[in-house]
């Protein structure tokens, strides 16, 4: 039987390389400095739907929320062996906390007949693991989350292994069911080539439009200057020359959602910032010790006498 | 949605599983009591599971004014659904203000289940909470909000969360952050048993099978610990830090890159996405000390920093800085305790 997976995907800023130039002076950080990948347990995520195609047959779909930029993550999906990448960008979507962002998700996964949702564990920008299992509670459907293994599919059924920190758990469930999945599920696949030849024009319609107003400003000066209407019946063109293709990433706003604007962005999030600091840790007092064994010994004794080494 | 209120009760999920309590909850109780008395209202803690009654004389000795017991056969063993739908009625029924979990792999897994439910805020993995005034910009005062404190960006910044328009404010606590009280068996308090309605429909999953294997050691409770980073070298060179763990009595952890490089198993593991630690001393040996390290151990009451490298950024947090080759420093360190004892 085959299974009809959607994967839900993040582009993250790479925490992991962030530098001073990426740090304001008020503590807050500024996203554009830094470089943007795809949530790492993402691809995990995405690799264990791919490996559920390879075996039974079916269909890998991948929806991200994000600005336009994020459709690089989809069309690295693609790269990869997704078969639809869908984005949903909405200026509405703006400062969208994880209750917000589970309900815009759950307006998208409900257009799609789907067995199986997937989502990485957590992505490394937040660190919440939370849009996962809220996702799930507003499908209605059983999550299991801290997956490692996939151990059974049997058409009507899912048996998992899942992490409990030290040690694990055999869960099933009767499908549809939402999984999130750990780093240690799988090694992600690298694109493959010939898909990357044919993906890499992949163009969501927002880019399309962006990519010819940009053309159109160069352009100015050696000719007369298009009317709107021409850009945008040449926008339409591209569009439907890329779709005719295969090449159109579907873009989705809030509108075509069908999302009720009272549970999106700012007024569907309870939760808010009050105050963000940039981190500062330092020692009260601090001594150099020389690595002698005269220095070392001093530092000891002081150990001992204030009673830190009993 | 439950409306905001300012009498509502401060509760702690109660974390158990086979009737024994996980370490979260207890930890929660001393911030937990706090919280409630800048509030002037209750500390509750809410025990879900199936013979487990006999937790809340403990939870009260632990600082709880009031134990709710929600008892049933299907609560036997954690689901998701199950203990989300009890919690979820219990929240509608009695209106707390705050509820707190531990950001145990439980707790992550339940709480944001709850939050969907009852469209209510959520923050995660906190690692401090306070109580606190939020003026928005249309210059309204919210009093007496919880102020969920959290790093964000990897550690690199920190952000305090509020919610004051919808009500409960949630968080998950990070594991191992908050010191646990001391247990006073004088403290009496009141127990309230819930009646519960599940039937099978509220549990789809089965738990074919379950392996719990101690953790190869304890971090959270060690009063000294010995890390060891990418910068020992080898697993054989780890050596060293097992040699000096063992002359002071010490636990022997790693950062994630040693980990990572296989110098020593992930429960040894200090840092954002290992174990927090505040020992009486930590002792970080060839650790560079990336924020996500430092997020782990930097609440260590005395921190020696034994590194090459004199930039490197562990230094900032020790208060004894040696910098110098591990291989010479921690010999002569061993050879130093073995003679003053």
């Amino acid at each position: 039987m085959a299974y009809k997976c959607v994967v839900l995907i993040k582009q993250v800023p790479d925490t992991k390389r962030i530098t001073g130039e990426a740090m304001s002076d008020d503590g807050t950080v500024n996203r554009s400095a830094l470089p943007a990948i795809f949530n790492p347990e993402d691809l995990n995520a995405l690799e264990l739907a791919l490996q559920i195609k390879d075996k039974f047959c079916g269909k890998v779909t991948v929806v991200t929320m994000g600005p336009l930029a994020a459709a690089a993550v989809l069309r690295d999906s693609l790269f990869r062996g997704a078969d639809d990448a869908i984005l949903i960008t909405d200026l509405k979507c703006a400062a969208s906390d994880t209750l917000a962002t589970s309900y815009i998700l759950s307006c998208a996964v409900k257009k799609f007949d789907y067995d199986i949702v997937l989502c990485g564990r957590q992505a490394i920008d937040g660190d919440t693991a939370q849009v996962g299992p809220q996702l799930a509670e507003k499908l209605g459907i059983p999550q299991i989350t801290y997956v490692e293994e996939l151990m059974e599919l049997n058409g009507k059924n899912i048996t998992a292994r899942r992490s409990i920190g030290a040690g694990w758990q055999q869960v099933k469930t009767a499908l549809p069911v939402l999984l999130t999945v750990t780093g240690d599920a799988n090694e992600p696949r690298v694109a493959a080539a010939k898909k990357m030849m044919k993906y890499k024009k992949a163009r969501t319609a927002g880019e399309v439009e962006r990519e010819v107003r940009s053309q159109r400003t160069e352009d100015r000066g050696q000719k007369t200057e298009g009317s709107e209407e021409e850009i945008k019946s040449l926008i339409e063109q591209k569009c439907s020359e890329l779709s005719e293709k295969g090449l159109l990433i579907k873009q989705w706003d809030l509108d075509f959602l069908g999302a009720d604007l009272t549970w999106c962005g700012r007024s569907g999030s309870p939760t808010k910032v009050h105050r963000i600091q940039s981190v500062v840790l330092a020692a009260k007092e601090s001594k150099n010790i020389e690595p002698s064994d005269k220095g070392i010994a001093d530092m000891i004794h002081e150990l001992i006498e204030d009673k830190t080494i009993a | 949605m439950i409306r905001v209120n300012k009498q509502g009760e401060v509760w702690v999920f109660g974390e158990q599983h086979r009737g024994r309590l996980e370490d979260t909850p207890i930890e929660l109780m001393s911030k937990g009591r706090r919280l409630a008395d800048t509030l002037g209202v209750k500390l509750a803690t809410v025990v879900l599971g199936n013979g487990v009654g006999d937790l809340a004389t403990k939870l009260i000795h632990y600082g709880a004014d009031k134990v709710y017991v929600a008892e049933h056969p299907l609560l036997g063993t954690y689901q998701t659904n199950s203990y989300a739908k009890v919690m979820f009625d219990l929240i509608h029924k009695y209106e707390p203000q705050i509820v707190l979990y531990g950001a145990t792999i439980t707790g992550r897994d339940l709480a944001p289940r709850i939050a969907s439910a009852a469209k209510a805020g959520l923050t995660a993995d906190c690692t401090d909470l306070q109580i606190g005034d939020h003026r928005t910009q249309d210059d309204k005062l919210h009093k007496n909000l919880m102020f969920q404190i959290r790093p964000a960006f990897g550690g690199n910044i920190i952000a305090t969360i509020i919610n004051y328009d919808r009500w409960p404010q949630m968080a998950t606590v990070r594991e191992g952050v908050m010191p646990p009280p001391e247990p006073d068996v004088t403290r009496r308090g009141e127990v309230i048993t819930e009646k519960v309605q599940l039937t099978q429909q509220d549990l789809p999953l089965e738990i074919l099978a379950e392996h719990k294997r101690p953790k190869k050691v304890n971090l959270k409770t060690a009063r000294i610990i010995i890390a060891g980073g990418a910068g020992v070298g080898s697993r054989e060179n780890f050596k060293l830090i097992w040699d000096l763990a063992n002359c002071l009595g010490a636990a022997p952890a790693a950062s994630r890159a040693a980990v990572d490089l296989g110098f020593i198993d992930k429960d040894h593991q200090v840092g954002q996405t290992g174990t927090t630690v505040r020992p009486v001393l930590y002792i970080a040996v060839g650790i560079s000390g990336a924020i996500q390290h430092q997020a782990g151990m930097s609440q260590s009451q005395k921190i020696v920093a034994i590194n090459n490298d004199p930039e490197a950024p562990i230094f900032q947090v020790a208060h004894y800085k040696i910098v110098g080759d591990l291989n010479v420093v921690v010999p002569r360190m061993i050879k130093g305790i073995k003679e003053k004892k």
